[in-house]
């Protein structure tokens, strides 16, 4: 076996299947942003510290500053732009961090924003939805990421405010058909 | 805050791994999580001239919890061993220090042993593995060997293991019989390395006075250390025992160096601090474990 300093990769990313040739030193984030186009990825740091540049990596919030992407062939990748999804007459819905977000004001400069929306959003997935949140799980939601002119206020409010959307949601979901027609 | 070039092989065998390392000589590192060595590569701390990437080989992403202690495989995650109630029944250590490691994203993809091997004297894994009294497997060209933590650390980032080898996996003792645990730090942010931590071990006599207490620390010295410190507190019983004298006690044998995050005695006081706090805990739980037996 011989070291290579090129690499062929195949990744899905936001469901799209992509190929490309990358040097073996890039970071992830080097190919999201400059092989693939997909600048809705921001890099801080890049040391893994701040957590803007965090996407998912087969579902779970990876920085994509502390992987390389050679290391992702065959890997299922959602970055902030693959957040939202089509609502099949032309536009997007938001997932519903996204309208927290927007609802709370958890946004200034938006720097950081994708870290925070892809790490909140699947954290917010993989939780039960009918269970209110608690503030120690806001506060794991938010802790691995900085932001420095929003302020954590606002964020943690949109965390609550998602979370409490999700829960209606789930409400909703489980009713008897009856119930739904009543509801209605 | 690019790597510098190097080359990447992916093997996909223990063998075929320690070959390219053999082949690669010097400049080959062993890349698992990559969440302490990336950083190191992109602010050019290190510029090895190959990586070798151990993510693809077969059955290391396991934990096997036995009634003697935990095995975790090189490339199980901390979010792996977090998540496993098996391994905390066993150990009740490994889920209480991988919840102080990093953020849930790190954690996701930085590996327990991985952490060992880099032997960072603020990790918390390495301090677990030193209070467990754990244990290494690496391999080289020669065969397996098992390394004890005592020979496997030998200084800041530096292990006794040089050239060809790859830390297969690491095994934490169980807690023995009438025992208690606690972990604690303090970070400037949660997830941040520790400024200080501590982790403890109280075992508890037959009747519920406490017959040894250990414990060991982050960011504090060179090399994970294990302090005894069962004299300050030895046949007390643990609702009234001196936890703070045992705190003082460690106060005076940990020699901390200070740095911009903090002074040397504002450590030596978080030493003291944690360690009466712990103690407290952990002997609560030794009595509960106790009473539950």
């Amino acid at each position: 076996m011989t070291a290579d300093l090129e690499r062929a990769i195949s990744v899905v990313i936001n469901g799209v299947p992509r190929g490309a040739t990358v040097p073996v030193r890039w970071l992830l984030s080097d190919a999201l942003r400059h092989e693939f186009g997909l600048t809705g990825t921001h890099v801080g740091c890049e040391h893994g510290v701040c957590g803007s540049c965090t996407v998912l990596v087969d579902g779970e919030p990876t920085r994509s500053c502390l992987v390389l992407a050679v290391q992702m062939d065959g890997h299922d990748i959602t970055t902030v732009e693959g957040l939202s999804r089509p609502d099949h007459q032309g536009g997007q819905v938001l997932h519903p961090i996204q309208e927290a977000f927007r609802e709370c004001h958890a946004l200034q400069c938006g720097f950081c924003t994708p870290g925070f929306l892809t790490t909140i959003a699947a954290g917010l997935d993989a939780r039960d939805p009918s269970v209110e949140i608690s503030d120690d799980e806001v506060d794991e939601l938010v802790g691995g990421n900085l932001c420095r002119c929003t302020g954590y206020a606002n964020i943690k409010k949109a965390c609550r405010h998602a979370a409490a959307q999700m829960r209606e949601g789930a409400k909703v979901a489980t009713l008897a058909p009856e119930d739904e027609e009543l509801a209605r | 805050m690019k790597p510098a070039p190097f080359g990447y092989a992916d093997p996909t065998s223990v063998d075929e791994a320690l070959e390219v390392l053999t082949a690669e000589g010097e400049g080959a590192k062993v890349l698992a999580g990559g969440q302490s060595l990336l950083p190191l590569l992109s602010m050019r701390l290190a510029a090895p001239t190959t990586l070798v990437d151990i993510n693809r080989l077969p059955g290391l992403d396991r934990i096997s919890a036995g009634t003697d202690g935990v095995r975790v495989g090189a490339l199980v995650r901390h979010a792996q061993l977090l998540a496993s109630a098996e391994a905390s029944a066993v150990q009740p250590l490994l889920g209480r220090a991988t919840a102080n490691v990093a953020h849930p994203a790190i954690r996701n993809r930085g590996t327990t042993v991985g952490s060992i091997a880099h032997a960072d004297p603020s990790g918390e894994m390495t301090a677990v593995l030193a209070l467990t009294d754990g244990s290494v497997t690496v391999a080289t060209a020669g065969g397996r060997s098992v390394i004890g933590w005592r020979d496997f650390f030998v200084g800041p980032l530096e292990t006794s293991v040089h050239g060809a080898a790859v830390v297969l996996d690491a095994f934490f003792p169980a807690l023995p019989d009438r025992s208690g645990t606690a972990f604690a730090e303090i970070a400037r942010r949660k997830g941040d390395y520790a400024v200080c931590g501590a982790g403890v071990v109280v075992t508890l006599d037959e009747d519920g006075r406490v017959a040894a207490a250990r414990a060991a620390y982050l960011s504090v010295g060179l090399v994970p250390e294990v302090h005894d410190l069962t004299e300050a507190v030895v046949g007390q019983s643990v609702r009234d025992a001196d936890w703070t004298a045992a705190g003082e006690l460690a106060r005076g044998l940990v020699d901390p160096d200070g740095d911009l995050h903090a002074s040397a005695d504002y450590r030596r006081l978080l030493v003291a601090t944690l360690t009466a706090r712990t103690l407290a805990d952990a002997g609560v739980e030794a009595l509960a474990r106790m009473e539950a037996a």
